[in-house]
């Protein structure tokens, strides 16, 4: 950046606020964008990004079901804001402008709990708006949640990254402008996981389905359907269950007498543990081969590894891929080192999607949010945790690839976190569906 | 699904939650036909009596030991909350009794996740009854056939102190008319105090009893609360009878109605409720005007 641009800017921008005297000058860099200062104020800008300190609103699942996913996820923010404000070399390694915090400023975070609930998070969401004049929304778990929040990130004109969120809604039919996905849709899960079902598992198997019953649940498991129907897998049963239920006997016992060879549970969080162990409870594991198509965090330490031993998986992330990629292993090293355990893929998200979003707006050189958004939608590649990614322009949608695991036997592993062995990767571009495939209309920038 | 038998076993099934369901309902119910209180901190208890299970099995290491010192600790948490608390407000309108006990429900559950986080905690099941019992077509995990035993000999227990000790006589003297009773002399109050405790100490023992099957939450009772209800106003409010029969058929409607589509079960509770209320609004065994 040229420092002379800044100081003609600068003066620019004072001449014609004026009031913003004060303000202006205490920036170190001032508005760096040429046409910031003709845009008009929109959302949380420029109030939001006025002082030396932006913030972000973080609202993750603290109670119920997935609480022990949304608290991992909160860890990756934790990291990538820490990283963002300090100019880790791990953040410049994704956002190569950064030098520290966000074009200059500190970035610190507000938190609240969202329950896993969308009026919840929205509620929580809108108050940070308000009063702490957010300019990053995040968060999720429940793709009901990010659904809705992609909504009002739409209506207030505040930039959202989704969190934890699966389903093919989120970045399909209700896609927005100011929504941002990371991690992959459920059809994707299902396009790279099925081959490798079929590859092992072999032709004409009979599936039972046990699905949570909201958005993510139902589009997964069409997907899986889909996808499964090339080696012949057919259905015999899809038990919908509601979030965070107390017991799965009664869908279990129709599961067990189905006839099914293969149980799919597409069941997250807690859902995904209890129903798992009840499963076994039910004699079901012994006779049924378990795939989770979209592999919960730290399932495997929930369950034990002698019930996840052959299970199939895909996931986002899984920490030993660090072999193959050098970024990996610094953020794995760096969690570690402060939170005391392996990142499971909620927390790499997070960071994922911090980081990205710094270098968007890094690259952007303004917080003016269609001027970010532009600057996503660019279709630049980054270097990340998991390879070289990038955003399509379309969809809003990140393309990065699908790791499919395999649940290790508790003899084969070789240290206590060592649940999954890592299958295939499976490139993103050849499997992620066309980016109107489910409906998706980005809606305007202003 | 409908497979003969599927259709067994979801009638097994049925009979195993819904017995567990009647025991925490009786517990509400008999709160309500005493004292005329509407508790909806019964939820909450619920989920209390796992964490004291928890608690104790983790101090004793003993399944057994859990039970008992949960289900007194519950009792005395239903007593001491009466006689501090509820008491009160046994002359003021129900609007002031339903915000009074809802609130106690939200603090307890608040407590509970101070004290305990909001992560899942497990108590797992004694180990005699840990393994999975194969029943001809039907292979059901054996704990949940001892909680059936269980619930079954607790709801018996009840029973006969209901019918057939004095306490018991009081109890169903004071749900027809409390007053008369208190001008026959009897400590109505001591009474009161009691009989909240013992319908706390069925929730809890539920709870404690439940605990190796689900997985302990501070939300845990929320939902059960909710069905709890559901299964007083099926079997007739304050009716002891009631609260079993409307357990096993709560129980039953739950895993019948999931063979046809799952998604629908919960729903089709309430559906029977809605009939229940349209065509005997007193309850299948409820006594009209009572409630």
């Amino acid at each position: 950046m040229d420092s002379l641009a800044i100081g003609a800017l600068r003066r620019r921008t004072v001449l014609r606020a004026g009031a913003g005297l004060a303000a202006a000058s205490a920036l170190p860099f001032g508005w760096s964008h040429p046409a910031a200062a003709a845009e008009p104020a929109m959302g949380t800008w420029p109030a939001g990004s006025s002082g030396d300190t932006v913030y972000v609103g973080i609202t993750v699942p603290r109670t119920g079901t997935y609480a022990v996913q949304g608290e991992d996820e909160l860890k990756g923010y934790m990291l990538a804001v820490e990283h963002i404000n300090a100019g880790d070399p791990l953040i410049r390694a994704m956002s190569p402008r950064t030098t520290k915090g966000v074009l200059g400023k500190k970035v610190a975070y507000v938190v609240a709990d969202s329950e896993a609930k969308p009026n919840t998070a929205v509620q929580a969401q809108s108050r940070f708006i308000s009063e702490n004049k957010v300019i990053l929304m995040t968060g999720s778990t429940s793709s009901a949640v990010a659904v809705a929040l992609n909504k009002l990130a739409q209506r207030e004109k505040v930039l959202y990254v989704a969190g934890i969120s699966g389903s093919n809604d989120t970045t399909g039919k209700d896609c927005v402008r100011y929504g941002f996905r990371q991690c992959f849709y459920g059809q994707t899960a299902a396009a790279a996981l099925s081959p490798v079902l079929i590859k092992n598992l072999g032709k004409n198997k009979k599936v039972a389905y046990l699905t949570p019953d909201y958005t993510y649940g139902h589009t997964v498991q069409k997907s899986m359907e889909e996808y499964l129907k090339a080696g012949g897998w057919t259905t015999v049963t899809d038990q919908v269950a509601p979030l965070g239920a107390a017991d799965y006997s009664s869908y279990l016992l129709n599961i067990s007498n189905s006839g099914a060879d293969v149980l799919v549970n597409i069941n997250f969080g807690h859902d995904a543990v209890l129903s798992i162990q009840q499963a076994r409870q039910f004699g079901i594991l012994g006779k049924q081969t378990l795939i989770v198509p979209y592999q919960t965090p730290f399932l495997a330490r929930d369950v034990g590894a002698d019930l996840m031993a052959g299970v199939y998986a895909a996931t986002d992330f899984w920490w030993t891929i660090q072999d193959a990629y050098p970024l990996a292993k610094m953020f794995v090293a760096s969690f570690e080192k402060k939170f005391g355990y392996k990142p499971e893929w909620g927390a790499e998200n997070a960071y994922m999607q911090f980081a990205l979003w710094a270098g968007a707006v890094e690259a952007a050189g303004t917080f003016y949010p269609p001027a970010v958004i532009k600057s996503y939608e660019e279709g630049r590649h980054t270097p990340s945790l998991v390879g070289d990614v990038w955003w399509r322009g379309a969809d809003h949608q990140l393309v990065h690839p699908v790791f499919i695991v395999r649940g290790r036997k508790a003899a084969d592993m070789k240290s206590p976190d060592d649940y999954y062995e890592v299958l295939e990767t499976v490139p993103g571009e050849g499997v992620m569906q066309a980016p109107d495939a489910f409906g998706c209309k980005l809606g305007p920038y202003t | 699904m409908i497979t003969w038998p599927n259709f067994v076993s979801q009638v097994f099934n049925g009979l195993a939650s819904g017995a567990l369901l009647a025991l925490i309902s009786s517990g509400l119910t008999i709160i309500y036909g005493t004292l005329g209180v509407l508790n909806l901190a019964h939820g909450a208890m619920f989920m209390l009596g796992g964490y004291a299970g928890y608690v104790a099995y983790h101090a004793t290491g003993s399944f057994l030991l859990a039970v008992v010192v949960g289900a007194l600790f519950m009792v005395v948490v239903g007593a001491v909350v009466e006689r501090v608390l509820i008491r009160r407000f046994y002359d003021r309108p129900h609007e002031d009794q339903i915000l009074l006990t809802f609130g106690i429900g939200i603090v307890i559950v608040e407590l509970v996740r101070l004290g305990f986080g909001s992560l899942t905690l497990s108590v797992p099941p004694p180990a005699w009854a840990a393994g999975v019992t194969p029943m001809g077509f039907l292979i059901y995990p054996t704990y949940r056939i001892v909680v059936l035993a269980i619930a079954g000999v607790a709801l018996a227990l009840l029973y006969l102190v209901l019918y057939r000790t004095r306490l018991g006589m009081i109890v169903r003297a004071g749900i027809e008319d409390s007053g008369m009773v208190g001008m026959l002399g009897i400590n109505i109050d001591r009474v009161f105090m009691l009989v909240f405790g013992i319908g706390a100490m069925a929730a809890g023992f539920a709870g404690i009893v439940n605990a190796p099957v689900v997985s302990l939450t501070p939300d845990l009772g929320s939902s059960i609360l909710v069905q709890t209800f559901v299964v007083v106003v099926i079997g007739g409010v304050g009716s002891f009878p009631g609260a079993i029969l409307g357990g096993l058929v709560a129980g039953e409607i739950l895993s019948l109605t999931s063979m046809v589509d799952p998604a629908y079960s919960e729903v089709m509770l309430f559906v029977v409720m809605t009939l229940v209320l349209v065509l005997r609004p007193q309850g299948l065994l409820g006594v009209p005007g009572r409630a």
